[in-house]
């Protein structure tokens, strides 16, 4: 199992570490006991995510999924940020290896969580419909 | 320091294999001197492996490796024992080259009790006593374990199947030329070993079967090894075993006083610089060279990659390549939460690691660590 360079300096300089004191939204996603946990906090200003951070508790490849959705979520709209696939993802790293795509489905998720959040809190009502993930089978609990 | 995974060939054992290379081409089942000289070879090795654990040299059957070995014991001896029972008993904590193969022989009529371990990653040898059936044929339980070092009580073990009649197998294959075995002394019947973890080359490995244990070719073909493993000889790999053991042999209490002092200074400095973190395995009775840790809060993963960036190489305990990313069957048997268990990283010292190795890692270490937890969300959380 290889990782691509992007993963590889993904991982070593992680972008955008840490949480935002004054997030508008905070999303957590996965289980200690798999191996990943991804917070995900999200500062939106009109409509639109202006910043950004994580904390990510997982392998090379959850901390470089995580570094990169960062960077793909900063100036995105909530619907453009929602259209964000974990395939996407994947491939901004230049592909992840077959064991660790779940990576970037929990990735997905986080950033759902996230908006998730920031709806509940500014609206009352989360989202509607949420994705259906296809990580499960990835996943023996 | 991850010599688990395999150890570097001694320059020795090099050096043993080099003229093979170029004049070792001749069958050893061949008459002419071309062969003569191989067949020679092989015979010098096999009292070589024999001498390392205290067998005869007829009672080893060299594989291609502990695997190989560990399915050979159990589809070899297992059939042909078939009319007295069918029940194995083995741990928890085995190898996946024992595990496997039970699967398969439970599917097709066997019985396998699988015993626990306590925190320590020991077995109880009285729970060994109470597994045992009238149609127990097999204990096969490990000597010492390849992820958290724990050497188990195989004397004890020993004593009791010998008593029983029963047949005792242990993969030794993390033992064998790191510590002492013998295997007239601790009543062993069948013994899987592997060159590539005391200096030999990968690819080798040997079964010893105490002589009058029956034992059915595995592998079948032609009348090679006594008629037990067919196929030609892997010459320059059994000739690398066999100086690899005679190396061990003589240079075995240097070998385990080094290692020893070397992984206790690796573990007082990490556990002095770096919190929240705990050892797994035995404290005492455990592999020389082995350090296997659970830090918190973190992922093994992770760490190894970070330390690979620094030019140290180790193994992360956590099966996390695994499609499961279940965490390793031997932390969990020792009963470590699963989250912990995630944190699993190992050190396998070798005999080519040094005192600057120890201090270069307790210089590297404790940053990545730090790194890794000011980026966990579960280290913030516990704050």
């Amino acid at each position: 199992m290889q990782y691509s360079a992007k993963v590889m300096d993904h991982f070593a300089n992680p972008r955008n570490v840490g949480e935002l004191p004054d997030a508008s939204g905070v999303g957590e996603v996965g289980n200690p006991a798999c191996g990943d946990i991804m917070k995900m906090s999200i500062k939106v200003k009109d409509n639109v995510i202006v910043d950004v951070k994580f904390k990510t508790f997982g392998c090379g490849a959850a901390i470089a999924t995580s570094s990169i959705s960062t960077e793909m979520l900063k100036g995105k709209t909530l619907d453009e940020a929602l259209g964000i696939t974990n395939k996407a993802v994947a491939e901004a790293l230049d592909g992840l290896p077959p064991a660790k795509m779940h990576c970037s489905v929990l990735a997905e998720e986080a950033i759902e969580a996230a908006i998730d959040d920031y709806l509940k809190k500014t609206t009352g009502k989360g989202l509607e419909k949420k994705k259906q993930h296809a990580h499960d089978d990835h996943h023996e609990h | 320091m991850d010599n688990a995974s395999g150890t570097p060939l001694h320059p020795k054992v090099t050096e043993a294999i080099i003229p093979l290379l170029k004049e070792g081409f001749g069958n050893p089942s061949n008459l002419h001197h071309f062969g003569r000289m191989t067949s020679d070879a092989i015979q010098t090795a096999r009292g070589q492996v024999a001498g390392l654990i205290n067998a005869k040299p007829n009672e080893i059957i060299f594989t291609s490796g502990g695997t190989e070995a560990n399915n050979f014991a159990l589809k070899g001896i297992l059939p042909a024992h078939k009319k007295k029972g069918n029940h194995i008993v083995t741990s928890q904590i085995e190898h996946f080259s024992v595990l496997n193969p039970l699967k398969s022989l439970e599917k097709s009529g066997y019985e396998v009790t699988y015993l626990p371990v306590d925190k320590y990653g020991m077995i109880n040898p009285d729970d060994v006593k109470k597994a045992i059936k009238p149609t127990t044929t097999m204990v096969s339980i490990m000597y010492a374990n390849n992820e958290i070092g724990t050497v188990e009580p195989v004397k004890e073990i020993g004593s009791l199947t010998r008593e029983k009649n029963i047949i005792f197998h242990t993969d030794a294959v993390a033992a064998v030329g790191n510590i002492p075995v013998d295997v007239k002394e601790n009543n062993i019947d069948a013994l899987s070993l592997s060159a590539n973890q005391f200096g030999g080359p990968a690819g080798v490995g040997a079964l010893y079967v105490r002589e009058g244990v029956r034992i059915r070719p595995f592998m079948e073909g032609g009348v090679q090894e006594g008629g037990r493993r067919a196929g030609t000889e892997n010459i320059m790999g059994i000739v690398g075993l066999g100086k690899a053991s005679e190396l061990a042999q003589s240079e075995m209490s240097q070998r385990v006083n080094k290692m020893q002092s070397l992984r206790d200074r690796l573990k007082d400095g990490i556990l002095k610089n770096i919190s929240h973190v705990y050892v797994n395995g035995h404290p005492t009775n455990r592999l020389p060279g082995n350090l296997s840790l659970c830090i918190e809060f973190i992922e093994g993963e992770s760490i190894l990659l970070f330390l690979d960036m620094q030019g140290i190489a180790i193994s992360s305990g956590s099966a996390c390549t695994s499609r499961s990313l279940k965490a390793s069957h031997v932390i969990t048997a020792t009963g470590v939460d699963a989250a912990l268990a995630q944190g699993t990283i190992l050190f396998s010292l070798g005999i080519n690691n040094s005192e600057n190795d120890i201090n270069y890692v307790l210089e590297k270490l404790p940053p990545i660590i730090d790194r890794l937890r000011q980026m966990s969300p579960l280290y913030s959380q516990k704050k």
